[in-house]
């Protein structure tokens, strides 16, 4: 029950941090100036540690939402299905976080 | 005279009075389908999306400019920030009209979600056909 509050608040964090998805596109656009503007608070260490927390929003709230795409679906009622569903979200989000940026390092660390 | 009776005085019938109340034929149900065809867009998205955020790190902004420009991953950005920004505007309604009860409040809490989900839709579709235009 408390992860259905999570899902929610994942939400809404993500829904703010469009605000940096926007900011990115729109500073790529702009120029070097601005563009050296949104790397420099990026490449911070708050920076990093937003789009850390960001990155993870994005994939609890994926998986918990195909979560709910089963319930929409009809199935996962159970009450050891609902405990699996969720941990597997759970635990999900956190690996994937964590391999995306292992990933990121890996690629984007080289350049 | 009691309700009853004068319903039933009524010349309309009871099928009359329940017609349209119901989800079905109305656009009741419009916000939850949509919520779930823009998940399901997102969904098929994100692979492609996270391949072209890793593309793009550690690029300077020409080089950045450049990839975001290309047709097909334009392409793919514009899907994901309109299913995204449609995805956010709906849950943020629900959220509102979950937890504000006060009638004015909530409208002006509805229409800064609408203004604020447009304002990013249309700032990175902006960004996006700019660089694509390569002017």
């Amino acid at each position: 029950m408390a992860m259905s509050i999570v899902h929610r608040v994942t939400g809404i964090a993500l829904y703010f941090g469009t605000i940096l998805l926007a900011w990115w596109l729109m500073a790529v656009a702009s120029g070097p100036g601005a563009y050296a503007i949104f790397s420099g608070f990026i490449g911070s260490w708050i920076g990093r540690l937003i789009v850390f927390g960001y990155t993870w929003a994005l994939m609890h709230h994926l998986l918990s939402g195909i979560r709910h795409f089963v319930w929409d679906l009809g199935y996962g009622f159970g009450p050891s299905e609902r405990e699996g569903l969720t941990w597997a979200a759970l635990i999900g989000g956190i690996v994937l976080t964590v391999l995306l940026w292992v990933l990121a390092y890996a690629f984007g660390g080289g350049r | 005279m009691s309700d009853a009776t004068r319903s039933n005085s009524s010349i309309r019938t009871a099928l009359k009075r329940v017609r349209g109340l119901g989800a079905s034929g109305s656009h009741a149900t419009s916000d939850f389908w949509w919520q779930r065809v823009t998940a399901v867009g997102m969904l098929l998205l994100t692979v492609p999306v996270i391949v072209i955020v890793m593309m793009l790190l550690g690029r300077n902004q020409a080089g950045a400019g450049q990839i975001l420009g290309t047709p097909v991953i334009a392409l793919i950005m514009l899907l994901f920030v309109v299913a995204s920004s449609w995805h956010m505007k709906i849950g943020m309604q629900v959220v509102i009209e979950d937890y504000i009860h006060g009638e004015k409040v909530k409208l002006v809490a509805i229409l800064a979600n609408n203004f604020f989900a447009l304002a990013v839709a249309l700032a990175s579709a902006y960004a996006i056909f700019k660089l694509s235009s390569g002017v």
